[in-house]
């Protein structure tokens, strides 16, 4: 059982890291892009804004289990696989994006313009506004959206395990549910909370390094 | 150095069209200090933001060093602000660096190798008197501090124009003063142009050389610091100048005031010279060559940076042609004077 668990987990582990580090590459300029093209900010484009918002939107309107099915052509088309911890990586990379992206787009909303029109005072250009100011600033906010990101991700993997992704959520199903060992089911329930607190707890302690400094902007 | 001229500024908001600035035209000279003085709402935000085209005019041109910023290109005009230097009410400092990394960051725009950059940020902490803060944080400063930080990055591009928005705006006594004696340094020192918007007088007499008073959007009245103080010509600037000294009549009096004339009653006059009026004692003249007696109820002086204003209230008790002959006879002595009203004579 330790031997099965232990290796639920490392794919569970493989899944949600491999699509966090995805979802951080593509997601972030994706909020990016939607902060500074909204209504009065630096790249002010509304057409671009408008569609961008919109496909997140509707990415994100599909529960998830719905989604994951109705992209597997998708899936094997990029992977040659629907089924395991690799071909998993895709839904849970699309579900996790457009989450990701919306909860940088606040992050990076909340920065005061004064600091942005300070940055524009003394010549900085939009890219160098966005690499240099933006982003710094907004880092601790950013890395807070990071973790929620990766707790959510985890519950996406545990549901992907139900259609053959395997992991955590596919010992559970298979040998907790379906074969009726109630110990696969306590041990992963168990196993999660743990995950879950640890990322929590590193997610804090890294933004909160950071977030020290912002604790007096108004 | 810096021209305006007939800048007007057009905001919509809805449907509804604001005129927030109408038709301004300045001019200021290189190396003097000078105030835009105005109450909240004036149009003084918008206005030092259309110089160096935060946001830009509606109309008009912004001539900067006989360099026309509406004539630029966007690229340009980032390449023109950095030869204007800003600061702001809620200096704006980027909270996840230091302050070293602050006054770095102008630099690092320019991609100056970092030795040079560190040279010259070292440099400006010591202007400002920032060399021990040098690794702390935004949020370990007192408003001064975070002021002086934003002075030193606004002087990082060595710029020939610092504008400032109202920057001692929430900074307690002490520290306005350390702020403003801190402008008037480095404008001495780098023989830099300060230009600078505020609604505290108090800022336009401790370091301005001329003042511009701005009201709903429009120059109302433009003259150097000490005559504009000795002799304000419009509503605006008298309002700003009694609040400020206070000498408004007392209350006692105040009750009794007048606004027009009647028979049987005293003039109150609010007299304001300057230090080479006040060598003769005019007052003794008047009361010497008018059958008069002059009832001073409030006198003070006020110094403000070489020169000093002296402000007195008095009740004219006499004749109203004896009166109006005194009048006449001050302001031939260069002291300027002002109806406040009249009050019944009491005895």
């Amino acid at each position: 059982m330790l031997h099965e668990l232990l290796n639920a987990l490392e794919e569970t582990l493989f899944m949600v890291f491999s699509a966090g580090l995805l979802t951080w590459i593509i997601g972030l300029p994706i909020g990016v892009l939607l902060s500074v093209t909204n209504t009065g900010k630096i790249l002010e484009n509304k057409l671009i804004y408008k569609i961008v918002h919109f496909c997140i939107h509707t990415m994100r309107s599909l529960p998830y289990i719905v989604f994951m099915i109705a992209i597997i052509p998708f899936t094997e088309f990029l992977i040659g696989a629907y089924e395991g911890c690799i071909a998993a990586i895709v839904p849970l990379t699309l579900a996790a994006v457009p989450y990701f992206a919306q909860l940088s787009e606040k992050a990076l909303n909340r920065i005061q313009p004064g600091i942005i029109e300070a940055a524009k005072a003394v010549g900085a250009s939009p890219f160098q506004i966005i690499y240099k100011v933006l982003i710094p600033e907004a880092l601790p906010n950013i890395i807070k959206a990071l973790t929620m990101t990766f707790i959510h991700l985890i519950g996406y993997s545990t549901i992907a395990g139900t259609i053959g992704a395997g992991g955590l959520g596919g010992l559970m199903i298979y040998k907790g549910y379906h074969a009726f060992h109630f110990d696969y089911v306590l041990a992963t329930v168990v196993i999660l909370i743990a995950l879950i607190h640890i990322i929590q707890f590193s997610g804090n302690y890294i933004a909160n390094g950071n977030i020290s400094r912002n604790s007096t902007a108004p | 150095m810096i021209s305006l001229n007939g800048i007007e500024k057009v905001i919509k908001k809805g449907n509804r069209v604001v005129h927030t600035l109408k038709g301004i035209t300045l001019n200021i000279e290189q190396g003097e200090i000078f105030g835009i003085l105005g109450h909240a709402g004036a149009g003084k935000s918008a206005l030092i933001r259309t110089i160096n085209f935060l946001d830009p005019p509606s109309r008009g041109s912004v001539v900067i060093d006989s360099c026309d910023l509406s004539t630029l290109s966007a690229g340009e005009i980032r390449e023109a602000r950095r030869h204007i230097g800003m600061i702001f009410e809620h200096f704006n400092l980027l909270n996840t660096r230091t302050v070293f990394e602050n006054v770095a960051f102008p630099l690092e725009l320019l991609k100056m190798p970092p030795n040079k950059i560190a040279a010259q940020v070292r440099a400006l902490l010591n202007l400002t008197g920032l060399s021990d803060k040098a690794e702390a944080y935004p949020y370990q400063l007192n408003s001064e501090q975070k002021q002086r930080v934003a002075i030193a990055r606004a002087l990082a591009n060595e710029p020939k124009v610092l504008l400032c928005e109202e920057a001692t705006h929430g900074l307690d006594q002490k520290a306005k003063q350390s702020i403003l004696q801190l402008l008037r340094e480095i404008n001495s020192q780098l023989k830099l142009t300060v230009l600078l918007i505020t609604h505290e007088i108090e800022v336009i007499k401790s370091i301005c050389n001329r003042v511009a008073v701005l009201h709903d959007g429009e120059i109302v009245e433009q003259n150097t610091v000490i005559e504009w103080y000795s002799k304000p010509k419009t509503d605006v600037s008298k309002t700003f100048i009694r609040v400020e000294t206070q000498s408004d009549i007392p209350a006692s009096l105040g009750n009794r005031l007048l606004t027009d004339f009647c028979e049987n009653t005293n003039l109150i006059l609010r007299l304001s010279f300057s230090r080479t009026a006040a060598e003769e004692s005019f007052i003794a003249l008047v009361i010497q060559q008018f059958p008069l007696s002059v009832n001073i109820i409030q006198a003070h002086l006020e110094t403000f940076q070489m020169h000093s204003v002296g402000i007195m209230i008095v009740e004219m008790v006499g004749e109203r042609t004896e009166v109006n002959q005194a009048i006449t006879f001050l302001e031939h002595k260069d002291i300027h004077t002002e109806v406040i009203g009249y009050v019944t004579r009491t005895a």
